[in-house]
């Protein structure tokens, strides 16, 4: 049972590995699951950190892997984990891991992509595939700190994503996208397909580049906070192009993913 | 550089031309520097000894291997910072960094 987390700060004390249990487990989408998880003691978490999640089999053999943290730090620990066909861990998370499992993870961990309200805005998120989830994470943070604001402190930090899939089965967190757009003005979210489109969709369809940016992003001149996150090419892809539209490199933070999928 | 042995056949095994489309960023080392280093490390900045450009740990490329990972300078590829890790050792190499440096905040301990 979590008490109302206090964020972890960069002083907190030495992190070390717990004993999570598993609560709850959704489908996001096909390939995609949420677990949401247990943690005593668990100290809050920044929006965008992420946990380290460590497997022991009967012998002895250990396999650990890095995983964003989905959830806003007022709610339950969750992580968004994406199977990946050919993954040590990720299949057994998302198909064999049932509630009431437990699992070794440590955290919250990473203190440089980390974005909150008090960071201040424009706030521009570059989402492809499952790179979505620490930024969902920021989203779900902004949405929270806003939702007693006054008009005047949503536009002080106006959020834009651009967020690439494959096809609209593969968008995670879709309806949770569509609400809070719809509740929130100085949010504005885009869309881009990369194999396969909704059905009458006239939005963007292809990879994220330069020319998409250009249209999505705010204008260098506005400063936006830059967060990227996605499989590594992507990553580079979109960072690359950014600092060629003249956005200051300090204000593009990237999360690679490495190699795998999702995206494109 | 460390001339061990275990050190080289490491460096070997890093295949530099497929490590582009898998290297990380260094927030990928956040947790194994989170075994010796109590601040996170991420938001300090290094000076590459190569050549003089200042970055948050948290920007450096980091290629991952079996027994821990390097990160490099994004401008001139020179290893900053090393780690491995073995059955009874944590080793960070740190030759490649100038200065670190953090706000004191970041310093204080709870």
């Amino acid at each position: 049972m979590n008490t109302a987390p206090v964020p972890a700060s960069s002083h907190a004390a030495k992190i070390a590995w717990r004993l999570a249990t598993v609560t709850s487990i959704v489908a996001e989408t096909p390939h995609v699951r949420k677990l949401v998880l247990d943690v005593p003691g668990w100290p809050g978490h920044r929006p965008g950190q992420h946990v380290d999640v460590r497997l022991t089999a009967e012998d002895g053999y250990q396999a650990q892997r890095s995983y964003s943290i989905a959830s806003a730090s007022q709610d339950r620990l969750a992580l968004t984990v994406e199977r990946l066909d050919d993954g040590e861990v990720s299949p057994y998370l998302t198909d064999v891991l049932t509630v009431g499992d437990r699992v070794e993870l440590r955290g919250p961990i990473g203190g440089y992509f980390v974005w909150d309200v008090a960071i201040g805005g424009p706030l521009f998120l570059v989402a492809g595939g499952s790179g979505i989830v620490p930024l969902m994470a920021m989203l779900r943070h902004r949405a929270a700190a806003l939702e007693t604001a006054d008009v005047r402190a949503r536009h002080n930090v106006p959020a834009r994503l651009l967020y690439s899939s494959r096809r609209w089965d593969d968008v995670i967190y879709r309806s949770e996208l569509a609400r809070l757009a719809q509740d929130d003005e100085t949010l504005e979210i885009a869309f881009t397909f990369t194999r396969e489109t909704p059905e009458g969709w006239t939005g963007f369809q292809r990879r994220i580049d330069r020319m998409m940016l250009a249209e999505v992003a705010w204008p260098p001149g506005e400063r936006p906070h830059i967060f990227v996150c996605g499989p590594t090419p992507m990553v580079e892809a979109a960072a690359t192009a950014l600092v060629e539209l003249q956005h200051d490199p300090a204000l593009v933070k990237t999360e690679r993913f490495g190699p795998t999928g999702g995206s494109a | 550089m460390n001339g061990n042995d275990k050190y080289a056949s490491e460096r070997q095994s890093i295949d530099e031309s497929a490590g582009e489309a898998t290297r990380l960023d260094g927030n990928a080392a956040a947790g194994i520097l989170s075994e010796v280093f109590v601040p996170d490390l991420t938001t300090a900045r290094a000076t590459c000894a190569n050549c003089g450009t200042i970055r948050p740990l948290g920007a450096l490329f980091v290629y991952a291997h079996g027994m821990g990972m390097v990160m490099r300078c994004p401008s001139c590829d020179a290893v900053v910072l090393r780690i491995a890790r073995t059955r009874t050792r944590l080793w960070f190499d740190l030759t490649g960094a100038r200065v670190v440096f953090m706000a004191t905040e970041a310093l204080a301990v709870a």
